[in-house]
């Protein structure tokens, strides 16, 4: 593996340190939502995961695109590195929704618009490395991986508009509310900091995992290519 | 009039916090494992390439006895 680049050591400081930051300004600088309680803080790391989450799904797609056109499999590790560390992200935002959904709206989990099409989303993304594992050939693993995730990738959007095109309980925190949203509240400028702060601060440590994974990737395929040259 | 109190929700809150934490320490581990991993079958395929290059017979003329 070649050696760590100062410049990942230093985003490995910035990711811990806004990290920090982020959890002080949600758990602690925000202030405490009236109606809904401590709980109300889950959403600052909520839409922060599901930012990157959702950007991430979107990069798969477009890198997906270069490699059907380039062929090079650089951008199958770049497609395999954002689903991967996407979809740790969006299983973080999944959860967080279900746990404040049960003060918000007494139920852990129901079936509204933006609940399934989340859920859908990582189900393809989870069955998308089951499909990289039943291949062997490598070419044809990424072709079929750039396709999926290019396929996959129109969920990305369609779950992020589902809330501002149908009749749903999950609250608009930006943009029009739909009539039937519940636990919906207006941000006071604090809350506001805290969630610029989020989002901000988890593009940070997605770029960082991003470029952990691209490493790790190119490091397995090296491992790769000298075990079929021991074995000749 | 009525009173309303601010319900206590903070049992959630932190449950959803140790996840997101629990679930990105998890990963990064995962990654740090699988580098690790790496490394290791890195270094036993080395030492099997040398040792293959070490055991595989020199090409060139055989050697003969020398007239005396």
């Amino acid at each position: 593996m070649q050696t760590k680049p100062i410049a990942l050591t230093i985003l490995d400081a910035a990711s811990v340190i806004v990290l920090g930051i982020a959890a002080y300004l949600a758990l602690v600088f925000a202030p405490t939502e009236l109606v809904m309680g401590d709980v109300q803080r889950v959403f600052y790391f909520h839409v922060g995961t599901a930012w990157v989450g959702l950007l991430g799904f979107l990069i798969a797609a477009l890198s997906g695109v270069v490699y059907l056109i380039t062929k090079d499999m650089k951008w199958d590790r770049f497609e395999v590195a954002a689903v991967e560390v996407s979809t740790m992200f969006f299983f973080i935002t999944i959860v967080l929704g279900s746990i404040w959904a049960r003060p918000a709206w007494n139920t852990w989990w129901t079936w509204d618009p933006r609940l399934t099409t989340a859920a859908v989303t990582e189900l393809i993304y989870v069955a998308y490395f089951m499909l990289r594992q039943g291949i062997e050939d490598p070419e044809k693993r990424a072709r079929f991986g750039a396709v999926y995730t290019l396929l996959g990738g129109i969920s990305a959007p369609i779950t992020f508009m589902v809330i501002r095109l149908f009749r749903t309980i999950h609250p608009v925190v930006i943009g029009n509310q739909s009539a039937a949203a519940q636990g919906g509240f207006d941000m006071t400028a604090d809350m506001r900091t805290a969630f610029f702060f989020a989002l901000f601060a988890f593009t940070v440590i997605f770029i960082d995992l991003m470029w952990h994974r691209l490493r790790l990737g190119a490091f397995q395929e090296k491992v790769e290519q000298l075990k079929l040259k021991v074995s000749i | 009039m009525f009173l309303e109190t601010t319900p206590d929700t903070s049992g959630y809150m932190i449950a959803g916090y140790v996840i997101a934490f629990a679930t990105m320490g998890i990963y990064v581990l995962g990654m740090f494992l699988r580098t690790r991993n790496l490394k290791q079958d890195l270094e036993t395929l080395e030492s099997m390439q040398s040792d293959k290059k070490a055991s595989r017979p020199k090409k060139g003329k055989p050697k003969t006895a020398g007239k005396k």
